[in-house]
């Protein structure tokens, strides 16, 4: 994975003086909350409803032993000895101290971290495919790409005041594990003639108003993106909606243009910025992507696995997946124990995935959007030991993509923006499908909260999709089916009226059994959906 | 009038700045203030009879003035370029990288904290309108 040279870590420590002047300036009175405001943001720190927040960025998902460690050392010094990871492949702790947020910063430093561009109105961390340079089906590791574009978007000059929030993701398969076509830019890393290069998808994005991005180019080579996207974002920074928070996001400008008249501009504005200087040379792609070579893989070690014990067997088949070198797998660590909080680890089970990263993985691991952690690199002869371990400690739930999988937004246990409750219901949930015997019939079946309609949560691309809403001072949950966040990407439709908390649970239990009743083979939730539609859905839910 | 900051060697050009309609409309003015949802675009082809250009930031947070800057300086601008409005401490480094060489801020500025945040950063991940090497030409000589 990439490590920091003299000026990565000269700009990072930087950083860290800098914010640590800004909070004295807060604390001092010469900065207002309004002024100190988008300057904390940009450091990842918010203010929610109990205390601050703070969000560590995790560049593309992907994280060391070392930098593991020191999340959960952070996570005991300077919160309650927990952790969150985001669906943006982050992770934040949700009891910070502002007059301690300069030191934790300095702590990150020294193990290469930052929370630089978590929040605020500016390019946020670059997300990726948790399975880059490890999953069969790419056709390079994208992180590359990633971390080129992570160096371009830090301390942009010209886009640190957006009209609103900028998210980028990058893939380089055909299956999209990471929602690309979600994101305000969705790059998928294509070959052509032998060499690689960016089909670009501007426009996508969930929240209000959820839309899946449009394809504007088919290839740019590397030497070319960081202009083309600078033509990208400046065409959103003139444009963009500025007078309304809600309509300021790259996708409304491009409905609004429509995506022809969009790309026009983009393609006049690069036409000037090609000119400008601003592409690394080949020779820069390259010493990143060096660092990203592959680990040393045991050339003949076994493929096969033994299966003896039952319980390891089924963790076997659903949280392990394909890796690209024989004898060797990617292990999915789920962070969904039923009744826990979608997510979450404690500072011990950070250190002790950490500890396994080190043994089984090649020093690394993944943060995936789904809210899990990924050993990307696991020899298949170590997965019985490494299952041991995770069981012990409680990490060896079997329910990858099942049911109980569930991506939950904060909501209102913390958010400040909250219309309702999340967790709560991703736990009742989770209860009321325990057996996982049952979830495993089920199959395949993407379940995703929001505790309002910034969707936070997802909602928008679950094959099951729940929206907290107010009624009238109540909590109120809106069932939704059939979106989908990967390469068959689709927004999920509202079924009808809302349910309220014990409702929702069983309206879910409802539409669960039809599936059941109406599946053909082989087909997972979704498909059946996609096929009946929504009418005998709502039969069940209301009829 | 609050503090002006002027990081020039020229002498700073003092003729009021007329709006970016009447420039257009007549215009023998040297000096023209861009509103910040102007299209600045439209000054392209009279740079060269432009000696101050004033681009207003009704709110910090409105980052046109960045990219209206940008297009100047790459379109070859070399007069007076001067950012005006809710201009602060922690924004004017990342004015300066734009292309911005003067400042007129609706209310004072922490000298002492500006010196500092000037100064502060050793190194750039981009190369923009100002002189600075960005950090890939240091890695390639
Ligand atoms: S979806 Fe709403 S409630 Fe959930 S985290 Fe986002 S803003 Fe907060």
């Amino acid at each position: 994975m990439y490590r920091y040279d003299q000026y990565d870590q000269n700009l990072v420590d930087t950083r860290v003086e800098e914010f640590r002047d800004q909070v004295e300036r807060r604390l001092s009175g010469a900065l207002t909350e309004d002024q100190f405001k988008p300057l904390r943001l940009m450091n990842g720190l918010y203010l929610q409803l109990h205390a601050y927040m703070l969000r560590v960025a995790i560049p593309y998902g992907t994280l060391d032993g070392r930098q593991m460690h020191m999340l959960a050392t952070i996570a005991r010094k300077y919160d309650r000895g927990y952790g969150h990871f985001t669906t943006r492949q982050n992770l934040q702790y949700n009891w910070i101290k502002l007059d301690d947020a300069p030191d934790i910063l300095a702590d990150l430093a020294t193990v290469e971290m930052h929370a630089i561009q978590t929040s605020g109105n500016c390019i946020r961390n670059i997300s990726s495919d948790q399975f880059a340079g490890a999953a069969a089906d790419e056709v390079t590791d994208p992180r590359p790409w990633a971390e080129l574009l992570r160096q371009w978007s830090s301390f942009h000059p010209e886009f640190t005041y957006l009209p609103r929030k900028f998210k980028f993701a990058v893939i380089a398969s055909d299956e999209d594990r990471a929602a690309m076509r979600l994101h305000d830019i969705g790059i998928q890393i294509v070959e052509r003639d032998g060499s690689f290069g960016a089909r670009i998808f501007a426009g996508g994005g969930m929240g209000r108003t959820p839309v899946i991005g449009k394809e504007i180019k088919d290839f740019v080579p590397v030497t070319n993106l960081l202009s083309y996207l600078e033509a990208c974002i400046r065409v959103y920074n003139r444009h963009g909606r500025r007078d309304n928070m809600y309509k300021a996001r790259i996708k409304i400008l491009i409905n609004a243009l429509g995506v022809e008249e969009y790309v026009r501009q983009v393609e006049a504005e690069y036409a000037a910025l090609d000119k400008q200087d601003i592409d690394p040379p080949l020779a820069e792609f390259e010493r990143i992507a060096a660092y990203f070579a592959p680990p040393a893989f045991e050339a003949d070690a076994p493929d096969t696995v033994d299966r003896s014990d039952p319980d390891f067997a089924l963790w076997l088949d659903q949280n392990v997946g394909q890796h690209k070198q024989p004898g060797y797998a990617m292990a999915t660590i789920s962070l969904k124990p039923v009744g826990g909080i979608p997510g979450d680890a404690s500072a011990d089970q950070m250190d002790l995935m950490a500890d396994l990263a080190e043994r089984y993985s090649f020093d690394e691991l993944r943060v995936t959007h789904a809210q899990n952690i990924v050993l990307p690199h696991v020899k298949k002869a170590d997965l019985y030991a490494l299952w041991q371990a995770l069981n012990q400690a409680g990490l060896a739930e079997a329910n990858l993509d099942l049911i109980s999988d569930i991506i939950a937004c904060p909501g209102l246990d913390y958010c400040s923006l909250a219309n309702a409750r999340s967790i709560p219901i991703a736990q009742k949930i989770a209860e009321r499908f325990a057996d996982a015997g049952r979830q495993r019939d089920l199959g395949e079946l993407k379940l995703k909260i929001s505790g309002c309609i910034n969707a936070c949560g997802h909602h928008h691309a679950g094959h099951i999709g729940i929206l907290g809403v107010d009624r009238k001072g109540t909590e109120n949950y809106q069932l939704l089916l059939g979106g989908s966040g990967a390469e068959d990407v689709s927004l999920a439709k509202i079924t009808g009226p809302g349910f309220d908390e014990a409702g929702i649970v069983d309206a879910v239990e409802t539409v669960t059994n039809v599936y059941l009743g109406a599946r053909e083979q082989g087909e997972r939730f979704v498909d059946t959906y996609r096929r009946v539609g929504m009418e005998p859905f709502k039969e069940a839910l209301y009829g | 009038m609050a503090d002006f900051l002027y990081f020039r060697d020229d002498e700073p050009h003092d003729e009021p700045a007329v709006t970016l309609d009447a420039f257009l409309g007549q215009s023998n003015a040297g000096a023209v203030r861009v509103e910040s949802g102007e299209d600045v675009r439209d000054l392209l082809p009279h740079l060269d009879r432009l000696r101050l250009i004033e681009v207003s930031f009704p709110a910090y947070r409105d980052g046109r003035g960045y990219s209206t800057a940008r297009i100047l300086r790459e379109a070859g601008y070399t007069g007076e370029l001067r950012a005006e409005g809710d201009v602060l401490v922690d924004q004017i480094p990342l004015m300066r990288r734009c292309g911005f060489d003067s400042f007129a801020p609706a209310a004072d500025i922490d000298r002492a904290a500006l010196d500092r945040a000037l100064t502060r950063y050793d190194n750039v991940y981009q190369s923009a309108a100002d002189d600075r090497t960005p950090v890939w030409r240091l890695r390639h000589g």
